[in-house]
């Protein structure tokens, strides 16, 4: 086997143990679609063309409850958002790399994905280490890919009242769980949480994602420099 | 029916946010303070998807009383604190989910 390959699948192999929480999320997504009336086509193009779980799940979240581009699209840049965090860390590790690998790194670059090739380039003096980045992305993206598609079957025979949708908020909580030892996330979640909640109905154009959003980060800003002041 | 040029703006959106973090940001771009309120940005923003779907009802009214969801989420971050494992917290959620609405409330 080549250099090459070798790295790609290394990169396989890394991410693989990752990919047994995205099963489920992938089915889900596909369920839901789904359920929302979107035809199989258009939800294989959203996994294809947006190829982000949190994005798509927001994405049709705010399309149902009838919300406009505009606010569907900067929802999906708020989510998105937490990507820039990443940026210090990766950027560094591939200056050296062709735009080509730079642009098809990107369109592979989920979290998990992300988490891999954080790892790898940090020690990696390969030349040919974007290879392991494109073997964990590429990975990723067929999961995915199979998973929305089975979600699109099972749609269809999977009865509503199971409420499958649950498995959304439940997702995301997962993802999140590990915050609630820090006083501050536990704060800033509630804060979010109680915003969106309770401005539903009341903050105009289904803006609530990104009103509780901004209004989490503020106060996230506000108490982070509270705990600063108070140590310096 | 989805309009086509939606589902491509958020994809160059999300492509976007994952190419500017590669190609154009630089350590030096990003203060400490910035990167410590930016690590806050899934805390600010989860919420706002989980909350809804637990306390609104179909209609978008707030539901407390026998609100299944309620008692079944709680499950979930316990077993999530417990075992720190994704998949625990999911599922142990859907099931008690499942249990609640099937056994108990039904």
């Amino acid at each position: 086997m080549s250099n090459r390959s070798k790295i790609f699948f290394k990169g396989v192999a890394d991410v693989s143990p990752l990919m047994i929480p995205v099963v489920p999320f992938g089915i889900i997504f596909g369920v839901l679609a789904i359920d929302l009336g979107l035809s199989p086509i258009t939800i294989i193009a959203m996994s294809i063309i947006i190829f982000g779980g949190a994005s798509q799940i927001i994405f049709l979240q705010l399309f149902s409850a009838g919300a406009s581009s505009l606010i569907i699209l900067s929802s999906v840049g708020a989510v998105n958002s937490r990507h820039l965090l990443y940026g210090a860390v990766l950027s560094e590790h591939m200056s050296g790399f062709k735009m080509t690998w730079k642009i098809i790194i990107s369109y592979f670059l989920v979290d998990q994905a992300f988490a891999v090739t954080n790892s790898y380039l940090k020690k990696s003096t390969d030349k040919d280490k974007a290879f392991h980045s494109f073997g964990a992305g590429a990975t990723c993206w067929v999961i995915w890919q199979i998973t929305t598609i089975i979600g699109i079957f099972l749609g269809s025979i999977i009865p509503e009242k199971l409420g499958l949708s649950f498995a959304v908020p439940l997702t995301f909580l997962a993802l999140i769980v590990d915050d609630l030892r820090k006083l501050i996330n536990v704060i800033v979640i509630i804060i979010s949480g109680l915003i969106a909640t309770l401005g539903y109905e009341i903050i105009p154009f289904k803006a609530y994602v990104i009103v509780a959003a901004i209004s989490g980060l503020i106060i996230a800003t506000i108490l982070t420099k509270l705990k600063g002041s108070n140590n310096g | 029916m989805v309009e086509w040029s939606l589902i491509i703006y958020c994809g160059l959106i999300t492509f976007f946010s994952r190419y500017l973090m590669i190609a154009i940001l630089k350590k030096e771009m990003f203060t400490d303070r910035i990167r410590e309120v930016l690590s806050y940005v899934p805390s600010a923003i989860f919420p706002a998807i989980i909350f809804p779907a637990i306390f609104l009802d179909a209609t978008g009214d707030i539901l407390i009383e026998n609100n299944p969801k309620i008692f079944a989420s709680i499950i979930a971050i316990t077993i999530g604190l417990v075992s720190k494992n994704v998949l625990a917290t999911i599922f142990s959620g859907l099931i008690s989910y499942w249990f609640l609405i099937f056994v108990i409330f039904n």
